[in-house]
């Protein structure tokens, strides 16, 4: 398909903008802060830009093509209602420096959504500004520095322990809050391996960061313990809410002792993920965490009426414009009192539809932690792949010819060839068993027949396409002119 | 019995069928792992669940009570504005292909959200003259700290310079990274609404990057040729953050040696949606390729030879490197950027330049309109200003705003809140949504207000 830019010709346009008689002449620009070269943008007419976008789309797989089980990414369904009401005027078109009488919907809205998370997470104070888990994650991190250099302890506790399990998000912040990082081992039932942790938390610890359950879909069935272990080390304990949409209404991070949550809006509580964005990331904190929390926060006040407070001594500053990413407000908002009190069915559904999968699925590939799981499972394809060649990358594109998106695959990163499969609670049994049926007939194939594993996908527009080269020589952008000689290139090469 | 939510499917029998295959009795019963100390044992605390027409009314309700610029004639910017976002733009973004998938992991499924990706590249290279852009940060201020890592790692320095000019969000949120990154941030003053080159100099020895606004949050043009200059001779990364919509009229960034250039895009593409989610655009030259932070997309071939797109250079990323990665970012704002594509190539080059002209020709009209009918003058008379600018109102700005509000008209932003001695200034601005009209009206009410 060509790009937009292979379809433009000079002098065609789309926008036509009002022009304003009788306006003084714009001053001039001075010579040297003057733009004398137009750029390269595409010149197409309105349909043509509506055709090319659209045919991109056609090229494209979300929730609303199909079954969507990237491990970890918690695909599910995203209300429609939530777009109608992040596009109303009050909302799209209100200026973030509106005065607070003038914003008292939006900030009323923030507000509540606060309070919902805090119940949910079972914490005292929520700031919403993060714009993604990451940011969450860093702010959260941030938290500790600052709740530790106000005890006189930051010089002392230089060290945050992560599980081997963990997401990469998770040691890049790390790094990037300008701690050091102490991994720990999880164990042959796929927990936090509690000899290896007692050895590694002490006066020099800082924080925990845990994903519960884990990213092998499993609950950590010594929380109780590791939470002893933190606590009496006088470190603080921060929770990655990746997997939150296992335990709504069932379990709350703040009663299995954490300190610090952050929630992502975009996986749990339906903001869609746009292809890769926008998300949310809020954190929820314990009352001894909360001075230190971003500015501005959205506060109720003594009348009633909602505002900003940005006096707020402790704070560790501001990690995002305004009061963060609103649109997704507004949607988290609008699902959160679709479910209300029975968001507890969500989290059941999700898991009762991960174990059916896996139940169904345990027999064909291999398991690494033969438990019931949560949320997702992470399966792994390596009899196959000793038996026959075939890889968790070869099932994966073989998936997608059978209609499906393939899981997460290759992480978590202790398991080999791993396949980790998240259902969510969306999904009518009849696609699970569709999809099961797939993943066992892919199974079934790569012993009779692997090259329909190897070479697929065989139904998609592209077949497999090579990364490797991409790193090699990387094109990040069309070269216009030269682009005709570098494609034509090759036939004489 | 409780109704069916519409947002789940099982019935009890595929339930029951679905216990049975696992091999338990009960749901509950796949909870087992979790002691009772952490369960919570109650239900949330949390109101009923609303139908999709109560949620509407009451959603709806609270929309109301805000006060949009399609219910006051608004003149506020500062990092925000009311920029026109055409139909195109929402019918794109509301396809379900688009908005509800996730990042390209696997290419074969998400080519068109990759090809997007990378016709946004090229957009932001031809607008910022850079070689390389990443697939979007979180916003204008992240993609600031975003730089600043690059920064500390490709000169090895502690120390960066920001501009007293920048927009202060921008200043702030790169204080908070900076505690994490182990940075001192310097900032370098304002003289007369520019910054000097002179007095950066003083500032940008031993700096690992130095950043500054173009136009500048007070609307007025730095000398940034100047500023690059400085910057680049004390061997500090010279960063540009810009307005995407004034590059058809001021120079790109590139052309004048910044080696980065980033910024907001919400005013491409986006509505202002009281703060989020919009996009930060981040480019770069092509030296500082494999330090970029974020997703960026490549082109390649399948194995017919066909031409195809995927995510690249993936090794400077955290799912990779882990704690050696160029930025924890995973989830950005892809969807944001693509609505800033369908943006730009809506508006073409030739709108672009348009749209840049008309915004100079309106804030050099209300200026003068100002000035005529209120008797109201510009802070900095002697600088070029792009579609914002500061006036001097005399008296406190935010009563200047309150009063105005009450007439209908939100006039500005109140420079007091950000910069000392600057309680009577108003930073006013005027997109191409301004009409001559609404900016007389500007000019009478604040003559109402002021006198």
């Amino acid at each position: 398909m060509k790009l937009i830019y292979e379809k433009s010709q000079a002098g065609r346009r789309a926008s036509a903008l009002p022009r304003y008689d009788e306006l003084p002449a714009a001053p001039e620009i001075p010579e040297d802060l003057r733009r004398n070269e137009p750029p390269r943008l595409p010149e197409v007419p309105e349909f043509e830009l509506v055709r090319h976008f659209t045919e991109l789309s056609t090229r494209n797989f979300g929730v609303d093509t199909g079954f969507y089980p990237l491990g970890s990414c918690t695909m599910k369904y995203n209300p429609r209602i939530n777009e109608r009401l992040a596009a109303l005027p009050g909302f799209a078109r209100l200026h973030p420096l509106q005065d607070e009488d003038g914003a008292q919907g939006a900030l009323e809205l923030m507000w509540r959504l606060q309070e919902i998370l805090a119940e949910v997470t079972g914490l005292d104070a929520v700031s919403l500004q993060p714009a993604a888990g990451s940011q969450g994650e860093l702010t959260g991190l941030l938290l500790v520095r600052a709740y530790f250099a106000a005890r006189g302890e930051a010089e002392q506790r230089r060290k945050v322990v992560i599980p081997d399990t963990a997401h990469g998000t998770n040691p890049a912040s790390v790094t990037m809050a300008g701690y050091e990082l102490t991994p720990v081992r999880t164990d042959a039932r796929g927990n936090i391996d509690v000899d290896d942790l007692r050895g590694k938390v002490d006066e020099h610890t800082a924080a925990l960061m845990l994903t519960n359950p884990s990213t092998l879909g499993l609950f950590d069935e010594n929380i109780e313990e590791i939470e002893r272990i933190f606590h009496a080390a006088g470190a603080l304990m921060y929770y990655d809410g990746a997997n939150l949409n296992a335990v709504c209404g069932i379990s709350r991070p703040g009663d299995m002792g954490f300190d610090i949550v952050h929630i992502n809006l975009h996986k749990t509580f339906s903001q869609p993920h746009g292809g890769g964005g926008p998300g949310g990331g809020p954190v929820a904190v314990r009352k001894t965490l909360e001075p230190f929390l971003p500015v501005p926060a959205v506060v109720r006040r003594e009348d009633g009426g909602f505002g900003l407070d940005f006096d707020r001594p402790q704070t560790i500053g501001k990690v995002r414009g305004f009061t963060g990413p609103f649109g997704v407000f507004v949607r988290s908002y609008a699902y959160l009192r679709m479910w209300g009190p029975r968001l507890r069915e969500m989290s059941e559904t999700a898991v009762l539809n991960a174990n059916y999968v896996l139940a169904r699925l345990k027999d064909a590939y291999d398991l690494p932690f033969d438990r019931l799981c949560m949320h997702e499972f992470v399966l792994s394809a390596r009899t196959m792949k000793r038996e026959h060649g075939c890889t968790a990358l070869d099932v994966a594109k073989r998936l997608m010819d059978y209609g499906f998106h393939p899981p997460t695959i290759y992480f978590p990163l202790i398991v080999p060839e791993a396949l980790m499969v998240e259902p969510t609670e969306t999904e009518a049994k009849e696609t699970l068993d569709a999809f099961c049926d797939a993943m066992l007939a892919i199974a079934r194939e790569a012993a009779d027949e692997p090259e329909l594993l190897k070479e697929a996908p065989h139904h998609r527009p592209v077949k497999r396409l090579d990364e490797v080269r991409a790193a090699k020589q990387p094109v990040v952008r069309y070269a216009f002119d030269d682009a005709l000689e570098r494609v034509e290139a090759p036939k004489g090469a | 019995m409780t109704q069916q939510h519409p947002f789940l499917a099982l019935t009890d029998s595929d339930r029951d069928e679905m216990l049975g295959m696992i091999g338990v009795g009960a749901v509950d019963e796949l909870f087992g792992d979790l002691p009772d100390s952490v369960r919570l044992g109650r239900e949330l605390d949390l109101e009923p669940a609303l139908s999709e027409q109560e949620l509407f009314a009451h959603v709806a309700a609270l929309a109301e009570r805000n006060a949009d610029a399609s219910s006051e004639v608004s003149f506020l910017g500062a990092g925000m504005y009311d920029h026109y976002v055409p139909a195109v733009v929402d019918a794109i973004l509301q396809r379900g292909e688009l908005l509800t998938a996730y990042t390209p992991y696997q290419p074969e499924m998400s080519q068109g959200v990759l090809q997007a990706i990378f016709e946004y590249q090229t957009a932001i290279c031809e607008l910022t003259g850079m070689d390389v852009s990443n697939a979007s940060g979180y916003d204008g201020t992240s993609v600031a700290a975003d730089a600043f890592y690059v920064a500390k790692h490709a000169t090895g320095r502690s120390k960066i310079v920001v501009t007293e000019a920048t927009n202060p969000q921008v200043r702030q949120v790169v204080k908070t990274y900076a505690a994490g990154f182990g940075l001192e941030v310097v900032e370098a003053p304002q003289r007369d609404g520019t910054t000097d080159p002179d007095e950066l100099e003083r500032v940008a020895a031993d700096a690992a990057a130095v950043i500054f606004q173009q136009p500048n949050f007070f609307g007025c043009l730095e000398p940034a040729p100047d500023l690059v200059s400085v910057a680049a001779d004390a061997g500090a990364l010279p960063i540009a953050h810009v307005d995407l919509l004034s590059l058809g009229v001021l120079e790109a960034p590139g052309r004048y040696g910044a080696a980065l250039a980033l910024g907001e895009g919400q005013a491409a593409g986006n509505f202002p949606s009281f703060g989020g989610p919009h996009y930060g655009f981040l480019a770069a030259r092509s030296e500082f390729i494999r330090r970029m932070p974020g997703r960026i997309v490549g082109e390649t071939v399948d194995t017919a030879g066909e031409r195809g797109y995927v995510l690249t250079l993936q090794t400077r990323e955290q799912h990779i490197r882990r704690e050696k990665a160029t930025s924890n970012i995973t989830t950005n704002q892809t969807l944001l950027a693509l609505g800033g594509l369908v943006y730009l190539t809506w508006l073409g080059p030739q709108g672009l330049r348009e749209l840049g002209e008309t915004c100079l020709s309106l804030a050099a009209y209300a200026k003068q309109r100002l000035a005529e009918r209120a008797g109201i003058e510009s802070v900095f008379s002697t600088q070029t200003t792009f579609k914002e600018f500061a006036v001097r109102v005399g008296r406190n700005a935010r009563e200047v705003v309150a009063a105005a509000r009450e007439r209908g008209v939100h006039p500005g932003y109140a420079l007091g809140r950000d910069y000392e001695g600057m309680d009577d200034v108003l930073l006013v601005a005027v997109t191409e949504r301004r009409t001559p009209e609404e900016i007389d009206r500007l000019a009478d009410v604040l003559a109402e207000v002021c006198g």
